[in-house]
């Protein structure tokens, strides 16, 4: 009888261990770079090197731009403030390796989402912050209006280790014209070049096109030839292994343009808890759950929305308002025309 | 035997180390690349690769495989390496006798050039080089003619290329040549041991190069023609010389950049040489009668050689690992090709990296083999 009640006292506290254990956050104990994480207090994220409004850091070091806002984004909803991040720049080439060697969590740096890059090399692409195309960019003198003006001996500058150079290739290669690749390792050097009259033209995503005008001595010498050779989409990678991780990554991505979706911003996020829009309520963490799926508690997206802005005021704030892309093209919500289009958050 | 282990005893505990610290790093690394899912192997080498590279000593596109893309890379390499090489010896071997001239102005000159130089680091050279040149340069339809057949612009030298017909004949030709010129230099050395008369070895050597080869022009069919570079427009503004050759200008701002750079140093071992020759030997040498170039030639420049070439092989090592900062102005050379957009296209980031740390290994284990046998050959011999 004795040996009974011990036997049972041990196997319900036991339970009791165990059960306790499968609360406490059992995301958070899944997730090791989320653990990690809160363990340091910053998210650690991979930009570039300076690509006005993608990732850019001004005099003082502050990091700017749409894929930086990807990361704060994770910050806020993980750490609770979106300052906590620690940005590392980091070239083309280094950009994978620095990833999965587990140097940074996040690389929210202008990659574009193929099959091999996904499929091959330990990384998992979340989701598109940007779509992008290829294009090409000319002197305005040059008297070239279309890339149906390329001819045989054509000189291109552009960036190593990029999908561009494979379009480039392929696209050369589809019109049967000869043309010369000149690949510098970083974008300073090519649009130095390119500016010099090296090459006749320069070719990269359209947005890195329209970036980069701005740094030439002459930006109105220049313009971009209006075909896209092309798909881009660009989006934050994670490494591949830690689902929940992923999930955060992709859905504090998602929050944000489905915030836009709503109407939901940085100034009416509080006021919106009462909203009589359920899905409006679940974004602000008035109704439901979300959070708990991540180890999070339930504001994770409120955060998001208050301290980082939803997808529209961030693209405003980056790319339109520095003049950079004012016309926002594919990236615009599903509902206006554009192609943003995410998974509903519920 | 305790004599033998004692010996044999702390060497076998290093090596067991060794192997055991290799061995770590390497379960490690097979741990964590298993862990995050990357797959290790070199099947990608026989991949397509589809990317184009800029400037290629062999046939390449991107249909060709990542073994091919290698291939080029390492080419542009050595000729970097063998071009640099060659000129920074040259100008070093000048400038280094320049700075012991008794000339004031020229030994100002030389030691201005060598500090000068030798002081600034060699990217920021390379820059200069190639952004400053490239400002410098007039573009393509700009171009002033050189020699009445060259251009140099800012896309490049752009020089005739020879269309050859019965080029091996030519090439017999020149191996002839070479051939009976090792024999008259083994005559020549016998005839001044044996009656001490000497005969003007160089005239005949340069003679025979040039009238054997050109006796093929003549007989054998051999006939050279030049594609000269042609301009021509590809659009209002724009435009190209097809036709020719075409050098671009990344690899002479690299060539240039590493040649004038490494040649301070060659400069300072040749003077390093000569100094280290005493005076006597100069002075022994004058007093039975030989001619000054003689006394460099037969006297000092054997001895010398003895102390320039080990340091000058550091120098040749230096400059072919230089080459590397190859990727920064665009020229594609190993590390661009190879280890950067291959790299970046496969992900493999372990293989790559190993295939181009074996590779320069390889060229710099080979060129201190070859110097390393010159200095044999020169060295002292005791008899």
């Amino acid at each position: 009888m004795f040996k009974i009640i011990k036997q049972v006292t041990s196997f319900v506290a036991m339970m009791a261990v165990l059960f306790a254990f499968s609360t406490e956050t059992m995301a958070a104990k899944k997730s090791k770079t989320l653990k990690n994480t809160q363990k340091k207090g910053f998210v650690r994220c991979g930009v570039s090197q300076g690509l006005p409004g993608f990732s850019n850091a001004d005099a003082s070091g502050n990091w700017t731009g749409v894929d930086v806002d990807v990361c704060r984004a994770v910050a806020a909803a993980v750490l609770g403030d979106a300052n906590k991040v620690k940005f590392t720049p980091l070239s083309a080439k280094e950009r994978f390796t620095a990833l999965t060697s587990g140097e940074i969590d996040i690389l929210s740096r202008n990659t574009t989402w193929t099959l091999s890059r996904d499929a091959d090399i330990g990384l998992t692409f979340v989701g598109v912050n940007f779509y992008d195309g290829q294009g090409f960019m000319v002197r305005k003198n040059s008297g070239m209006s279309s890339v149906n003006d390329f001819k045989d001996g054509i000189s291109a500058c552009t960036n190593i280790g990029t999908t561009t150079e494979l379009n480039m290739r392929d696209f050369f290669n589809s019109k049967g014209i000869s043309y010369e690749p000149v690949a510098f390792e970083k974008a300073d050097e090519v649009v130095a070049a390119y500016d010099s009259g090296r090459c006749d033209t320069y070719t990269t995503d359209k947005s890195g096109l329209a970036a980069q005008r701005t740094k030439m001595s002459n930006p109105d010498d220049h313009i971009v030839l209006p075909e896209t050779i092309s798909k881009e989409p660009l989006g934050p990678v994670v490494r591949q292994g830690d689902s929940v991780w992923e999930d955060i990554v992709r859905w504090s991505l998602n929050v944000m343009i489905e915030a836009e979706e709503y109407g939901v911003n940085s100034s009416n996020a509080d006021a919106m808890k009462t909203s009589e829009n359920p899905a409006i309520k679940r974004l602000v963490g008035a109704e439901g759950e979300l959070g708990a799926a991540f180890g999070l508690d339930n504001e994770w997206s409120l955060r998001i929305i208050k301290q980082v802005g939803n997808y529209g005021e961030s693209y405003k704030r980056n790319i339109a308002d520095t003049g950079i892309l004012p016309d926002r093209g594919p990236n615009q919500l599903w509902t206006k025309g554009g192609i943003l289009y995410v998974p509903p958050a519920r | 035997m305790n004599f033998k282990l004692k010996n044999i005893g702390p060497q076998l505990i290093t090596i067991a180390i060794v192997v055991l610290v290799f061995g770590f790093f390497t379960f490690n690394a097979q741990m964590n690349m298993e862990n995050r899912g990357i797959e290790f192997g070199y099947g990608f080498l026989s991949q397509e690769s589809s990317f184009d590279v800029q400037f290629s000593l062999i046939e390449y596109d991107g249909s060709h495989s990542y073994a091919r893309a290698y291939l080029v890379g390492l080419l542009n390499t050595l000729l970097v390496a063998f071009i640099g090489i060659i000129i920074s010896t040259i100008l070093g071997v000048i400038i280094g006798i320049a700075r012991l001239s008794p000339n004031y102005l020229i030994e100002r000159s030389a030691a201005f050039y060598v500090e000068f130089f030798r002081n600034i680091p060699l990217l920021l050279q390379i820059f200069f080089w190639y952004f400053a040149a490239l400002r410098a340069l007039p573009l393509p339809q700009d171009a002033d003619v050189m020699f009445g057949v060259s251009f140099l612009t800012i896309k490049g030298l752009f020089v005739p290329r020879f269309v050859w017909e019965n080029l091996d004949i030519f090439f017999y030709s020149i191996i002839a040549a070479a051939i009976s010129i090792v024999i008259i230099r083994n005559y020549a050395r016998k005839l001044q041991e044996n009656e001490g008369k000497q005969l003007p070895i160089f005239s005949i050597s340069a003679g025979l190069l040039i009238i054997l080869p050109l006796l093929t022009f003549l007989f054998g069919g051999v006939s050279l023609n030049f594609e000269l570079p042609v301009l021509k427009q590809i659009s209002t503004t724009s435009f190209i010389y097809e036709g020719g050759l075409g050098i671009p200008p990344e690899l002479i701002a690299l060539t240039l950049a590493l040649a004038l750079y490494t040649a301070t140093f060659i400069a300072e071992c040749v003077r390093a040489g000569i100094q280290g020759i005493s005076k006597g030997q100069k002075e022994a040498a004058a007093s039975i009668g030989l001619t000054p170039r003689q006394v460099l030639k037969l006297v000092i420049m054997p001895q010398a050689l003895r102390i320039i070439i080990p340091p000058t092989t550091n120098q040749y090592l230096n400059l072919t690992k230089n080459s590397s900062l190859a990727a920064a102005i665009a020229y594609p050379d190993l590390v661009l090709v190879f280890a950067g957009t291959a790299l970046m296209q496969t992900g493999r980031a372990i293989e790559i990296v190993s295939i181009t740390m074996f590779t320069y290994l390889s060229i710099s284990l080979s060129i201190s083999m070859l110097m390393n046998w010159y200095n044999k050959s020169i060295a002292i011999k005791e008899k």
